[in-house]
Protein backbone atom coordinates (compact mmCIF):
# COMPACT_ATOMS: atom_id res chain seq x y z
CA UNK A 1 0.00 0.00 0.00
CA UNK A 2 1.18 3.59 -0.48
CA UNK A 3 1.76 5.23 2.81
CA UNK A 4 -0.24 8.62 3.61
CA UNK A 5 2.44 10.44 2.07
CA UNK A 6 2.85 8.51 -0.90
CA UNK A 7 -0.81 9.24 -1.56
CA UNK A 8 -0.97 12.74 -1.38
CA UNK A 9 1.95 12.73 -3.93
CA UNK A 10 0.02 10.32 -6.39
CA UNK A 11 -2.44 13.07 -5.88
CA UNK A 12 -0.76 15.73 -6.74
CA UNK A 13 0.39 14.33 -9.93
CA UNK A 14 -3.37 13.22 -10.86
CA UNK A 15 -4.13 17.06 -10.28
CA UNK A 16 -8.00 18.22 -10.34
CA UNK A 17 -9.40 14.70 -12.03
CA UNK A 18 -8.82 14.00 -7.91
CA UNK A 19 -11.28 15.17 -5.67
CA UNK A 20 -9.98 13.81 -2.43
CA UNK A 21 -7.97 11.21 -0.84
CA UNK A 22 -8.69 8.87 2.52
CA UNK A 23 -6.16 7.05 4.23
CA UNK A 24 -7.68 4.42 6.51
CA UNK A 25 -6.33 1.18 7.96
CA UNK A 26 -3.32 1.15 6.10
CA UNK A 27 -5.57 1.52 3.02
CA UNK A 28 -5.12 4.19 0.73
CA UNK A 29 -8.08 5.87 -1.32
CA UNK A 30 -8.45 8.40 -4.19
CA UNK A 31 -12.15 10.00 -4.42
CA UNK A 32 -12.18 11.07 -8.18
CA UNK A 33 -14.37 13.25 -10.25
CA UNK A 34 -16.33 10.83 -12.21
CA UNK A 35 -15.80 12.52 -15.48
CA UNK A 36 -12.10 11.65 -15.04
CA UNK A 37 -12.39 8.64 -14.10
CA UNK A 38 -10.91 6.76 -17.29
CA UNK A 39 -8.18 9.11 -17.58
CA UNK A 40 -6.99 8.62 -13.61
CA UNK A 41 -7.26 4.95 -14.06
CA UNK A 42 -4.90 5.36 -17.47
CA UNK A 43 -2.47 7.37 -15.24
CA UNK A 44 -2.75 5.10 -12.14
CA UNK A 45 -1.63 2.02 -14.70
CA UNK A 46 1.22 3.98 -15.87
CA UNK A 47 2.61 3.99 -12.53
CA UNK A 48 1.93 0.38 -12.39
CA UNK A 49 -1.18 -0.79 -11.17
CA UNK A 50 -2.21 -2.29 -14.23
CA UNK A 51 -4.27 -5.17 -12.92
CA UNK A 52 -7.90 -4.15 -11.71
CA UNK A 53 -9.10 -6.74 -8.99
CA UNK A 54 -12.37 -5.87 -8.46
CA UNK A 55 -14.92 -3.19 -9.63
CA UNK A 56 -18.25 -3.05 -7.20
CA UNK A 57 -20.70 -0.61 -6.60
CA UNK A 58 -22.47 0.92 -2.89
CA UNK A 59 -24.73 2.86 -1.93
CA UNK A 60 -24.32 5.59 0.10
CA UNK A 61 -27.94 6.54 0.99
CA UNK A 62 -29.38 8.68 2.27
CA UNK A 63 -26.48 10.82 0.96
CA UNK A 64 -26.14 12.49 -1.95
CA UNK A 65 -24.34 11.85 -4.29
CA UNK A 66 -25.50 8.24 -3.33
CA UNK A 67 -24.40 5.78 -5.99
CA UNK A 68 -20.43 4.44 -5.69
CA UNK A 69 -18.72 2.72 -7.92
CA UNK A 70 -15.35 1.17 -6.52
CA UNK A 71 -12.39 0.30 -8.65
CA UNK A 72 -9.64 -1.53 -6.82
CA UNK A 73 -6.31 -1.39 -8.68
CA UNK A 74 -3.18 -3.69 -7.88
CA UNK A 75 0.38 -3.56 -8.79
CA UNK A 76 1.84 -7.03 -9.09
CA UNK A 77 5.49 -5.96 -9.08
CA UNK A 78 5.74 -3.75 -5.83
CA UNK A 79 2.46 -5.65 -4.52
CA UNK A 80 1.02 -2.71 -3.87
CA UNK A 81 -3.31 -1.73 -4.09
CA UNK A 82 -5.07 1.41 -4.31
CA UNK A 83 -8.34 2.05 -4.40
CA UNK A 84 -10.27 4.80 -6.60
CA UNK A 85 -13.70 5.52 -5.59
CA UNK A 86 -16.47 7.45 -7.44
CA UNK A 87 -19.68 8.63 -6.87
CA UNK A 88 -22.95 10.16 -8.19
CA UNK A 89 -26.36 11.33 -8.08
CA UNK A 90 -29.24 9.00 -8.19
CA UNK A 91 -30.89 11.31 -10.43
CA UNK A 92 -28.08 11.10 -13.22
CA UNK A 93 -26.23 8.05 -12.50
CA UNK A 94 -24.17 7.66 -15.63
CA UNK A 95 -20.59 6.84 -15.29
CA UNK A 96 -17.86 6.23 -18.06
CA UNK A 97 -17.59 2.64 -19.12
CA UNK A 98 -13.55 1.19 -18.53
CA UNK A 99 -14.82 -2.43 -20.17
CA UNK A 100 -12.65 -1.17 -23.17
CA UNK A 101 -9.39 -0.32 -21.38
CA UNK A 102 -9.57 -3.07 -18.72
CA UNK A 103 -11.98 -5.99 -20.28
CA UNK A 104 -12.30 -7.45 -16.68
CA UNK A 105 -14.24 -5.13 -16.06
CA UNK A 106 -17.17 -5.99 -18.42
CA UNK A 107 -19.05 -8.72 -16.46
CA UNK A 108 -18.86 -6.11 -13.09
CA UNK A 109 -20.04 -3.13 -14.59
CA UNK A 110 -22.81 -5.30 -15.65
CA UNK A 111 -22.90 -6.09 -12.07
CA UNK A 112 -23.28 -2.42 -11.10
CA UNK A 113 -26.01 -1.75 -13.10
CA UNK A 114 -27.79 -4.74 -12.26
CA UNK A 115 -27.96 -4.21 -8.69
CA UNK A 116 -27.31 -0.40 -8.28
CA UNK A 117 -28.70 1.33 -11.61
CA UNK A 118 -25.49 3.13 -12.73
CA UNK A 119 -25.20 3.11 -15.84
CA UNK A 120 -22.02 3.00 -17.81
CA UNK A 121 -21.24 4.70 -20.77
CA UNK A 122 -19.73 3.04 -23.71
CA UNK A 123 -19.82 -0.36 -21.86
CA UNK A 124 -20.40 -2.87 -25.09
CA UNK A 125 -23.56 -4.79 -23.69
CA UNK A 126 -24.76 -3.33 -20.88
CA UNK A 127 -27.70 -5.83 -19.49
CA UNK A 128 -28.76 -7.38 -16.21
CA UNK A 129 -26.42 -10.33 -15.59
CA UNK A 130 -27.87 -11.69 -12.05
CA UNK A 131 -31.46 -10.96 -12.13
CA UNK A 132 -34.19 -11.70 -14.68
CA UNK A 133 -34.02 -9.52 -17.88
CA UNK A 134 -37.84 -8.12 -17.10
CA UNK A 135 -36.78 -7.48 -13.31
CA UNK A 136 -38.00 -3.76 -12.11
CA UNK A 137 -35.88 -2.13 -9.54
CA UNK A 138 -32.50 -2.31 -8.27
CA UNK A 139 -32.19 -4.72 -5.10
CA UNK A 140 -28.76 -3.60 -4.15
CA UNK A 141 -29.99 -0.32 -3.08
CA UNK A 142 -30.69 0.55 0.55
CA UNK A 143 -34.13 1.41 -0.25
CA UNK A 144 -34.71 -1.60 -1.83
CA UNK A 145 -36.78 -3.90 0.63
CA UNK A 146 -35.78 -7.21 1.81
CA UNK A 147 -38.65 -10.11 1.43
CA UNK A 148 -41.96 -9.02 -0.03
CA UNK A 149 -41.13 -10.73 -3.30
CA UNK A 150 -43.92 -13.11 -4.13
CA UNK A 151 -43.16 -16.56 -5.00
CA UNK A 152 -44.68 -17.49 -8.07
CA UNK A 153 -45.77 -20.88 -8.26
CA UNK A 154 -47.12 -22.95 -11.47
CA UNK A 155 -50.47 -23.12 -10.03
CA UNK A 156 -50.89 -19.69 -9.79
CA UNK A 157 -49.42 -18.13 -11.89
CA UNK A 158 -52.20 -17.29 -14.21
CA UNK A 159 -53.72 -15.40 -11.42
CA UNK A 160 -50.66 -12.79 -10.65
CA UNK A 161 -50.16 -12.34 -14.71
CA UNK A 162 -53.81 -11.48 -14.55
CA UNK A 163 -53.55 -9.12 -11.21
CA UNK A 164 -50.37 -7.73 -13.08
CA UNK A 165 -52.40 -5.87 -16.02
CA UNK B 1 -15.69 -13.30 -38.70
CA UNK B 2 -13.35 -12.17 -41.21
CA UNK B 3 -10.99 -14.87 -41.03
CA UNK B 4 -13.21 -18.03 -41.18
CA UNK B 5 -11.47 -20.91 -41.39
CA UNK B 6 -13.11 -23.14 -44.38
CA UNK B 7 -11.62 -25.94 -43.88
CA UNK B 8 -11.96 -28.52 -40.78
CA UNK B 9 -10.06 -31.88 -40.72
CA UNK B 10 -9.33 -30.76 -44.40
CA UNK B 11 -13.27 -30.52 -45.05
CA UNK B 12 -15.16 -28.15 -46.51
CA UNK B 13 -17.70 -26.38 -43.82
CA UNK B 14 -20.12 -23.66 -44.71
CA UNK B 15 -19.59 -20.28 -43.24
CA UNK B 16 -23.31 -21.23 -41.47
CA UNK B 17 -23.23 -20.71 -37.76
CA UNK B 18 -25.39 -22.56 -35.79
CA UNK B 19 -26.36 -21.31 -31.80
CA UNK B 20 -26.64 -23.46 -29.34
CA UNK B 21 -28.23 -23.18 -25.86
CA UNK B 22 -25.47 -25.58 -23.61
CA UNK B 23 -27.23 -25.61 -20.34
CA UNK B 24 -28.48 -24.42 -17.45
CA UNK B 25 -29.02 -27.95 -16.52
CA UNK B 26 -26.29 -30.05 -18.02
CA UNK B 27 -23.41 -32.33 -16.62
CA UNK B 28 -20.32 -31.00 -17.83
CA UNK B 29 -21.49 -27.37 -16.66
CA UNK B 30 -20.00 -27.82 -13.13
CA UNK B 31 -23.81 -26.11 -11.85
CA UNK B 32 -26.44 -23.93 -13.42
CA UNK B 33 -24.22 -22.29 -15.93
CA UNK B 34 -25.70 -21.53 -19.54
CA UNK B 35 -23.99 -20.39 -22.21
CA UNK B 36 -25.06 -19.47 -25.99
CA UNK B 37 -22.49 -20.81 -27.66
CA UNK B 38 -22.04 -20.05 -31.36
CA UNK B 39 -21.13 -22.87 -32.97
CA UNK B 40 -19.56 -23.09 -36.96
CA UNK B 41 -19.75 -26.64 -37.79
CA UNK B 42 -17.86 -27.69 -34.24
CA UNK B 43 -16.06 -25.06 -34.08
CA UNK B 44 -16.47 -22.42 -31.49
CA UNK B 45 -17.14 -19.28 -32.58
CA UNK B 46 -18.29 -17.11 -29.68
CA UNK B 47 -19.47 -17.98 -26.09
CA UNK B 48 -22.21 -16.17 -23.79
CA UNK B 49 -22.60 -17.25 -20.45
CA UNK B 50 -25.95 -16.40 -18.80
CA UNK B 51 -25.76 -16.17 -15.21
CA UNK B 52 -27.96 -15.75 -12.09
CA UNK B 53 -29.93 -19.30 -12.06
CA UNK B 54 -28.97 -19.86 -8.04
CA UNK B 55 -28.64 -15.80 -7.30
CA UNK B 56 -29.88 -15.95 -3.72
CA UNK B 57 -29.13 -12.88 -2.98
CA UNK B 58 -26.81 -13.09 -0.06
CA UNK B 59 -24.88 -9.84 -0.16
CA UNK B 60 -28.01 -8.21 0.37
CA UNK B 61 -29.25 -10.58 3.23
CA UNK B 62 -25.94 -9.85 4.88
CA UNK B 63 -27.17 -6.09 5.20
CA UNK B 64 -29.61 -6.88 7.36
CA UNK B 65 -27.38 -9.10 9.80
CA UNK B 66 -25.05 -8.16 12.68
CA UNK B 67 -21.51 -8.94 11.69
CA UNK B 68 -20.94 -12.06 13.02
CA UNK B 69 -24.41 -13.63 12.47
CA UNK B 70 -22.81 -12.80 8.28
CA UNK B 71 -20.49 -15.30 8.23
CA UNK B 72 -22.79 -18.26 7.59
CA UNK B 73 -23.96 -16.53 5.00
CA UNK B 74 -21.24 -16.12 2.81
CA UNK B 75 -20.22 -19.19 3.36
CA UNK B 76 -22.70 -20.51 1.39
CA UNK B 77 -21.99 -18.65 -1.69
CA UNK B 78 -18.74 -20.75 -2.93
CA UNK B 79 -19.85 -23.74 -1.53
CA UNK B 80 -16.78 -25.62 -2.34
CA UNK B 81 -14.48 -23.55 -0.09
CA UNK B 82 -16.57 -22.33 2.62
CA UNK B 83 -13.65 -21.61 4.81
CA UNK B 84 -12.14 -18.97 2.43
CA UNK B 85 -15.72 -16.96 2.42
CA UNK B 86 -15.54 -17.03 5.67
CA UNK B 87 -11.92 -15.64 6.03
CA UNK B 88 -11.84 -12.80 3.37
CA UNK B 89 -15.09 -11.84 5.30
CA UNK B 90 -13.74 -12.23 8.41
CA UNK B 91 -10.37 -10.30 7.58
CA UNK B 92 -12.26 -7.63 6.13
CA UNK B 93 -14.50 -7.16 9.60
CA UNK B 94 -11.21 -7.69 11.64
CA UNK B 95 -9.12 -4.96 9.73
CA UNK B 96 -12.25 -2.21 10.42
CA UNK B 97 -12.11 -3.27 13.96
CA UNK B 98 -8.55 -2.95 14.98
CA UNK B 99 -8.89 -6.90 16.48
CA UNK B 100 -5.35 -8.79 16.87
CA UNK B 101 -5.80 -12.38 16.13
CA UNK B 102 -3.99 -15.25 18.38
CA UNK B 103 -0.63 -16.80 16.90
CA UNK B 104 -2.36 -20.23 17.41
CA UNK B 105 -5.91 -19.04 15.41
CA UNK B 106 -4.57 -17.69 12.61
CA UNK B 107 -2.45 -21.63 12.61
CA UNK B 108 -5.55 -23.36 12.74
CA UNK B 109 -7.58 -20.87 10.41
CA UNK B 110 -4.42 -22.05 7.88
CA UNK B 111 -4.85 -25.36 8.39
CA UNK B 112 -8.31 -25.58 7.72
CA UNK B 113 -7.87 -23.19 4.47
CA UNK B 114 -5.25 -25.50 3.13
CA UNK B 115 -7.69 -28.61 4.33
CA UNK B 116 -10.41 -26.76 2.10
CA UNK B 117 -8.22 -25.76 -0.53
CA UNK B 118 -7.50 -29.95 -1.05
CA UNK B 119 -11.02 -30.56 -0.71
CA UNK B 120 -11.89 -27.70 -3.55
CA UNK B 121 -9.20 -29.71 -5.60
CA UNK B 122 -10.53 -33.18 -5.21
CA UNK B 123 -14.18 -32.25 -6.25
CA UNK B 124 -12.66 -30.18 -8.99
CA UNK B 125 -10.51 -33.17 -9.93
CA UNK B 126 -12.73 -35.88 -10.15
CA UNK B 127 -15.69 -33.72 -11.42
CA UNK B 128 -13.23 -32.70 -14.44
CA UNK B 129 -12.53 -35.92 -15.18
CA UNK B 130 -15.67 -37.45 -15.59
CA UNK B 131 -16.04 -34.69 -18.25
CA UNK B 132 -12.97 -35.74 -19.49
CA UNK B 133 -14.05 -40.10 -20.07
CA UNK B 134 -11.75 -41.13 -16.98
CA UNK B 135 -15.33 -41.85 -14.34
CA UNK B 136 -13.34 -43.92 -11.68
CA UNK B 137 -11.41 -41.10 -10.62
CA UNK B 138 -14.59 -39.23 -9.20
CA UNK B 139 -15.01 -41.68 -6.29
CA UNK B 140 -11.71 -41.97 -5.21
CA UNK B 141 -11.57 -38.09 -5.25
CA UNK B 142 -14.41 -38.51 -3.01
CA UNK B 143 -12.93 -40.83 -0.62
CA UNK B 144 -10.14 -38.71 0.16
CA UNK B 145 -12.75 -35.78 0.72
CA UNK B 146 -14.37 -37.87 2.78
CA UNK B 147 -11.23 -37.39 5.31
CA UNK B 148 -11.37 -33.95 5.34
CA UNK B 149 -14.71 -33.22 5.54
CA UNK B 150 -14.45 -36.03 8.98
CA UNK B 151 -11.49 -33.34 9.63
CA UNK B 152 -13.77 -30.60 9.87
CA UNK B 153 -16.83 -32.35 11.33
CA UNK B 154 -14.03 -33.00 14.23
CA UNK B 155 -13.12 -29.71 14.78
CA UNK B 156 -16.46 -27.62 14.28
CA UNK B 157 -19.40 -30.04 14.39
CA UNK B 158 -19.97 -29.51 11.03
CA UNK B 159 -19.04 -30.93 7.90
CA UNK B 160 -19.78 -28.45 5.29
CA UNK B 161 -20.45 -24.45 6.18
CA UNK B 162 -18.54 -25.05 9.39
CA UNK B 163 -18.76 -21.52 10.72
CA UNK B 164 -15.38 -22.41 12.41
CA UNK B 165 -13.77 -18.76 11.99
CA UNK B 166 -15.38 -16.28 13.86
CA UNK B 167 -14.19 -12.61 14.24
CA UNK B 168 -10.70 -12.50 15.93
CA UNK B 169 -9.96 -16.56 16.36
CA UNK B 170 -11.64 -19.25 15.46
CA UNK B 171 -15.17 -20.69 17.77
CA UNK B 172 -12.99 -23.64 19.13
CA UNK B 173 -9.79 -25.51 19.68
CA UNK B 174 -9.37 -28.69 18.23
CA UNK B 175 -10.16 -31.68 19.91
CA UNK B 176 -7.30 -34.41 20.93
CA UNK B 177 -8.14 -36.57 17.98
CA UNK B 178 -7.74 -34.01 15.51
CA UNK B 179 -4.25 -33.63 15.08
CA UNK B 180 -3.99 -37.71 15.06
CA UNK B 181 -6.65 -37.76 12.58
CA UNK B 182 -4.65 -34.96 10.84
CA UNK B 183 -1.61 -36.58 10.40
CA UNK B 184 -2.92 -40.21 9.08
CA UNK B 185 -4.46 -37.97 6.29
CA UNK B 186 -1.39 -36.11 5.61
CA UNK B 187 0.60 -39.33 5.21
CA UNK B 188 -1.88 -40.92 2.90
CA UNK B 189 -2.92 -37.66 0.77
CA UNK B 190 0.54 -37.47 -1.03
CA UNK B 191 0.23 -41.05 -2.23
CA UNK B 192 -2.73 -40.53 -3.22
CA UNK B 193 -1.84 -37.73 -5.48
CA UNK B 194 0.44 -39.65 -6.76
CA UNK B 195 -2.08 -41.89 -7.86
CA UNK B 196 -4.25 -40.07 -8.91
CA UNK B 197 -1.44 -38.12 -11.10
CA UNK B 198 0.18 -41.72 -12.58
CA UNK B 199 -4.00 -42.70 -13.58
CA UNK B 200 -4.89 -39.56 -15.58
CA UNK B 201 -1.06 -38.73 -16.64
CA UNK B 202 -0.82 -42.68 -18.59
CA UNK B 203 -4.98 -41.65 -19.64
CA UNK B 204 -4.57 -41.38 -23.35
CA UNK B 205 -8.18 -39.87 -23.67
CA UNK B 206 -7.85 -37.10 -21.07
CA UNK B 207 -4.12 -36.13 -22.09
CA UNK B 208 -5.46 -35.89 -25.93
CA UNK B 209 -8.10 -33.40 -24.45
CA UNK B 210 -5.85 -31.39 -22.35
CA UNK B 211 -2.88 -31.20 -24.39
CA UNK B 212 -2.59 -27.91 -26.36
CA UNK B 213 -6.18 -27.20 -25.66
CA UNK B 214 -7.00 -24.04 -25.07
CA UNK B 215 -4.46 -22.12 -24.22
CA UNK B 216 -4.23 -18.27 -23.39
CA UNK B 217 -1.11 -16.21 -22.55
CA UNK B 218 -0.60 -14.39 -19.06
CA UNK B 219 -1.04 -10.70 -20.94
CA UNK B 220 -4.70 -11.57 -21.88
CA UNK B 221 -5.47 -13.26 -18.52
CA UNK B 222 -4.55 -10.48 -16.38
CA UNK B 223 -6.24 -8.12 -18.71
CA UNK B 224 -9.66 -10.13 -17.59
CA UNK B 225 -8.84 -10.25 -14.38
CA UNK B 226 -7.95 -14.25 -13.87
CA UNK B 227 -5.98 -14.91 -10.92
CA UNK B 228 -5.51 -18.40 -9.50
CA UNK B 229 -4.49 -21.96 -11.17
CA UNK B 230 -5.23 -20.40 -14.37
CA UNK B 231 -2.68 -17.31 -14.08
CA UNK B 232 -0.40 -19.19 -12.83
CA UNK B 233 -0.58 -22.00 -15.45
CA UNK B 234 0.29 -19.35 -18.14
CA UNK B 235 3.22 -18.96 -16.02
CA UNK B 236 2.76 -16.36 -14.01
CA UNK B 237 3.52 -17.30 -10.22
CA UNK B 238 0.98 -14.60 -8.66
CA UNK B 239 -0.09 -16.09 -5.29
CA UNK B 240 -1.57 -13.87 -2.55
CA UNK B 241 -0.17 -16.42 -0.16
CA UNK B 242 3.52 -15.36 -0.93
CA UNK B 243 2.89 -12.25 -2.14
CA UNK B 244 0.90 -10.60 0.51
CA UNK B 245 1.23 -13.20 3.53
CA UNK B 246 -2.13 -13.18 5.50
CA UNK B 247 -2.79 -15.36 8.66
CA UNK B 248 1.14 -16.33 9.34
CA UNK B 249 1.65 -17.79 5.84
CA UNK B 250 5.07 -16.00 5.88
CA UNK B 251 5.79 -18.52 8.51
CA UNK B 252 5.48 -21.80 6.02
CA UNK B 253 7.80 -22.87 3.41
CA UNK B 254 5.98 -24.03 0.27
CA UNK B 255 6.21 -23.22 -3.65
CA UNK B 256 3.81 -21.98 -6.13
CA UNK B 257 3.39 -24.33 -8.72
CA UNK B 258 3.48 -23.00 -12.39
CA UNK B 259 2.87 -23.78 -15.85
CA UNK B 260 4.38 -23.04 -18.90
CA UNK B 261 2.43 -22.75 -21.80
CA UNK B 262 -1.54 -22.41 -20.44
CA UNK B 263 -3.26 -24.92 -22.11
CA UNK B 264 -5.31 -27.27 -20.39
CA UNK B 265 -3.29 -29.48 -19.24
CA UNK B 266 -0.97 -27.08 -17.19
CA UNK B 267 -4.27 -26.17 -15.32
CA UNK B 268 -4.80 -29.79 -14.25
CA UNK B 269 -0.96 -29.90 -13.25
CA UNK B 270 -0.65 -27.23 -11.38
CA UNK B 271 -4.15 -27.80 -9.32
CA UNK B 272 -3.27 -31.24 -8.91
CA UNK B 273 1.51 -29.78 -7.57
CA UNK B 274 -0.99 -27.48 -5.57
CA UNK B 275 -2.47 -30.25 -3.39
CA UNK B 276 1.33 -31.45 -2.46
CA UNK B 277 2.11 -28.06 -1.35
CA UNK B 278 -1.51 -27.75 0.76
CA UNK B 279 -0.13 -30.90 2.39
CA UNK B 280 3.42 -29.54 3.23
CA UNK B 281 1.90 -26.70 4.67
CA UNK B 282 -0.75 -28.21 6.86
CA UNK B 283 2.12 -30.34 8.48
CA UNK B 284 4.35 -27.29 9.21
CA UNK B 285 1.28 -25.60 10.66
CA UNK B 286 0.53 -28.72 12.78
CA UNK B 287 4.40 -28.88 13.61
CA UNK B 288 4.85 -25.36 15.04
CA UNK B 289 0.75 -24.87 16.05
CA UNK B 290 1.77 -22.58 18.78
CA UNK B 291 -0.02 -22.80 22.52
CA UNK B 292 -2.08 -20.08 23.77
CA UNK B 293 -5.55 -18.80 23.24
CA UNK B 294 -7.62 -19.87 19.95
CA UNK B 295 -9.72 -16.58 20.19
CA UNK B 296 -9.35 -13.02 21.09
CA UNK B 297 -9.46 -11.86 24.60
CA UNK B 298 -11.37 -8.93 23.33
CA UNK B 299 -14.72 -9.56 25.01
CA UNK B 300 -15.98 -7.06 22.87
CA UNK B 301 -16.42 -8.91 19.61
CA UNK B 302 -15.53 -12.16 20.79
CA UNK B 303 -17.68 -14.57 23.22
CA UNK B 304 -17.02 -15.15 26.51
CA UNK B 305 -16.02 -18.84 26.83
CA UNK B 306 -19.31 -20.69 28.78
CA UNK B 307 -18.16 -21.41 32.06
CA UNK B 308 -17.82 -17.88 32.81
CA UNK B 309 -21.33 -16.89 32.47
CA UNK B 310 -21.75 -19.08 35.73
CA UNK B 311 -19.77 -16.96 37.72
CA UNK B 312 -19.00 -13.46 35.77
CA UNK B 313 -21.77 -10.61 35.53
CA UNK B 314 -19.61 -8.60 33.17
CA UNK B 315 -19.05 -11.89 30.90
CA UNK B 316 -23.03 -12.60 30.95
CA UNK B 317 -23.29 -9.13 30.30
CA UNK B 318 -20.92 -9.37 26.95
CA UNK B 319 -22.62 -12.69 25.83
CA UNK B 320 -26.28 -10.81 25.78
CA UNK B 321 -24.90 -7.90 23.96
CA UNK B 322 -22.44 -10.02 21.36
CA UNK B 323 -25.79 -12.44 20.94
CA UNK B 324 -28.86 -9.75 20.45
CA UNK B 325 -27.14 -6.83 19.15
CA UNK B 326 -23.84 -8.06 17.80
CA UNK B 327 -20.94 -6.10 18.04
CA UNK B 328 -20.21 -2.26 16.76
CA UNK B 329 -17.71 -1.47 13.96
CA UNK B 330 -16.01 1.48 13.54
CA UNK B 331 -17.34 3.55 9.95
CA UNK B 332 -14.88 2.82 7.29
CA UNK B 333 -14.36 0.77 4.14
CA UNK B 334 -12.43 -2.30 3.49
CA UNK B 335 -11.02 -4.65 0.37
CA UNK B 336 -9.56 -7.25 1.58
CA UNK B 337 -8.42 -10.14 -0.48
CA UNK B 338 -6.61 -13.91 0.32
CA UNK B 339 -6.20 -16.14 -2.21
CA UNK B 340 -8.96 -19.03 -2.54
CA UNK B 341 -8.74 -22.24 -4.64
CA UNK B 342 -9.68 -20.00 -7.33
CA UNK B 343 -8.25 -17.37 -7.23
CA UNK B 344 -8.21 -13.83 -5.43
CA UNK B 345 -11.30 -13.95 -3.37
CA UNK B 346 -11.84 -10.54 -2.08
CA UNK B 347 -14.51 -9.02 0.07
CA UNK B 348 -15.21 -5.21 0.64
CA UNK B 349 -17.07 -3.97 3.64
CA UNK B 350 -18.31 -1.06 4.10
CA UNK B 351 -19.56 -0.15 7.96
CA UNK B 352 -21.63 2.79 8.70
CA UNK B 353 -21.16 2.27 12.61
CA UNK B 354 -23.82 0.46 13.53
CA UNK B 355 -24.07 -3.44 14.16
CA UNK B 356 -24.48 -4.46 11.07
CA UNK B 357 -22.47 -4.30 7.65
CA UNK B 358 -23.64 -1.55 5.18
CA UNK B 359 -22.47 -3.63 2.29
CA UNK B 360 -21.09 -7.06 2.06
CA UNK B 361 -19.66 -7.23 -1.45
CA UNK B 362 -17.43 -10.59 -2.96
CA UNK B 363 -15.25 -10.73 -5.38
CA UNK B 364 -15.46 -14.00 -6.68
CA UNK B 365 -12.95 -15.12 -8.50
CA UNK B 366 -15.42 -17.84 -10.67
CA UNK B 367 -17.33 -14.69 -11.26
CA UNK B 368 -14.17 -12.50 -13.24
CA UNK B 369 -12.98 -15.79 -14.05
CA UNK B 370 -16.24 -17.08 -16.28
CA UNK B 371 -14.62 -14.13 -18.51
CA UNK B 372 -12.11 -15.81 -19.80
CA UNK B 373 -14.29 -18.58 -21.45
CA UNK B 374 -14.77 -17.45 -24.33
CA UNK B 375 -11.06 -16.14 -25.52
CA UNK B 376 -9.82 -19.26 -24.04
CA UNK B 377 -12.43 -21.48 -26.62
CA UNK B 378 -12.66 -19.24 -29.45
CA UNK B 379 -11.88 -21.64 -32.29
CA UNK B 380 -11.79 -24.89 -30.78
CA UNK B 381 -13.69 -27.67 -30.82
CA UNK B 382 -16.83 -27.47 -28.51
CA UNK B 383 -15.63 -30.83 -26.88
CA UNK B 384 -12.26 -28.74 -25.69
CA UNK B 385 -14.88 -26.30 -24.80
CA UNK B 386 -16.12 -29.27 -22.02
CA UNK B 387 -12.47 -29.76 -21.35
CA UNK B 388 -12.32 -25.49 -20.39
CA UNK B 389 -15.08 -25.05 -18.74
CA UNK B 390 -13.68 -28.07 -16.48
CA UNK B 391 -10.14 -26.80 -16.41
CA UNK B 392 -11.91 -23.03 -15.56
CA UNK B 393 -13.20 -24.49 -12.54
CA UNK B 394 -16.25 -22.34 -12.22
CA UNK B 395 -18.58 -23.11 -8.94
CA UNK B 396 -21.76 -21.31 -9.80
CA UNK B 397 -22.57 -21.01 -6.26
CA UNK B 398 -19.53 -18.04 -6.56
CA UNK B 399 -20.52 -17.03 -9.60
CA UNK B 400 -24.44 -15.98 -8.75
CA UNK B 401 -24.15 -15.19 -5.00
Amino acid sequence: MPDATGLELIRQELGDAVLDTVFFRDRATLIVDPPGIRGVLEQLRAQGYSFMASLHGVDYYPQEPRLGVIYELLDMRRVDRITVKLRVHSDAPTVESVTEDWPTANHQEREVYDMFGVLFDGHPDLRRILMPEDYEGHPQRRDFPIGGEPVIFTRDEAKWLEARQ
Amino acid sequence: MSAVETQIDGRETTDELLTLNFGPHHPATHGVLRLLVTLQAEVVRDIKPIIGYVHTGIEKTAEDKSYWKVIPVVERMDYLAYYFNAMAYIGAVETLVGVEVPKRAQYLRVIHLELNRIASHLIWLGTSALDLGAVSIFLYCLREREMILDLFECSSGARMHTRYFQVGGVIEDIPASFAPKLREFLAIMPQRADEYGAILNSNEIVLARLRGTCPLDAETLLGLGVTGPLLRAAGNPWDLRKAAPYSSYDDFEFKIPVGTVGDNYDRFAVRLAEIYESVRIIEQALDGLPEGAHITEDRKVALPPRHELATSMEALIHHFKLVTEGFRVPPGEVYNAIESPRGELGCYVRSDGSSKPARVHMRDPSFVNLQALAPMSRGSYIADMIATTAMLDPILGGIDR
